[in-house]
């Protein structure tokens, strides 16, 4: 399974890097994508999913070809 | 509906007039107009701040954007929306974003751009990163509307 991950503001900081590309069997939610992505780092409280640019949740399962996002509260406007 | 993220500084009221111009099927139409701009301001949270840095997640805050916006049109009756909202580099005093909503009456003009602002704050993948004197922090949460 393949499975593109991006991380935004400050947890791009706290991850230390802004994207990654998974290729593992491994994958079934999103938690999975997080661990993988993340070397294990804990999940980061208030810390916001998407899957395909939609909020999600991180027991939501995911699929081939699906971008994943992790990023803080949002603050626009 | 239109719904535009733009990277350089630009001028609402010339914006919206320029919109508005272009848009001569509204003319007769709409009794009123709601507008909505939030500027940058040069304080935040007890610190003066010198700058800001926005952030986004461009595909997702497009879609998200639109999808806010159709919402409004569905809720009320509407006869065109417009969202700007600004990324990059920003300086206090600057706008960071424009919301229009064009009705035949102020009953729904005014809670559809309300509408639009609220759910824009909670939704679209926006993060500001603020300059205060020589350090730099992450805006944690909005503020109360």
């Amino acid at each position: 399974m393949s499975i593109t991950v991006k991380f935004f503001a400050s947890l791009r900081e706290t991850i230390g890097k802004s994207d990654a590309s998974l290729d593992a069997d491994n994958i079934t939610t999103a938690a999975d994508v997080w661990q993988i992505a993340t070397d294990n780092h804990n999940p980061i409280s208030n810390m916001l999913i998407a899957i395909n640019m939609e909020y999600a949740s991180l027991d939501e399962t995911v699929k081939d070809g699906d971008e994943v996002a992790f990023f803080p509260p949002v603050t626009g406007g | 509906m239109s719904v535009e993220l733009r990277g350089k500084p630009f001028d609402p009221w010339q914006v919206l007039q320029a919109y508005q111009n272009a848009k001569p099927e509204l003319a007769g139409k709409f009794g009123a107009t709601s507008i909505f701009v939030g500027t940058m301001r040069d304080f935040n949270d007890g610190n003066d701040v010198q700058a800001m840095t926005l952030e986004h997640y461009p595909a997702m805050t497009q879609k998200h954007l639109e999808a806010i916006s159709s919402e409004a049109e569905q809720r009320w009756d509407l006869l065109d929306t417009l969202i700007i909202h600004r990324y990059g580099d920003i300086q206090p005093n600057d706008p960071i974003v424009l919301l229009a909503v064009w009705s035949a009456h102020r009953s729904e003009s005014f809670p559809a751009c309300r509408y639009l602002i609220e759910e824009l704050k909670t939704r679209a993948p926006f993060w500001k990163q603020e300059t205060t004197g020589t350090n730099s922090r992450w805006v944690e949460h909005n503020t109360l509307g």
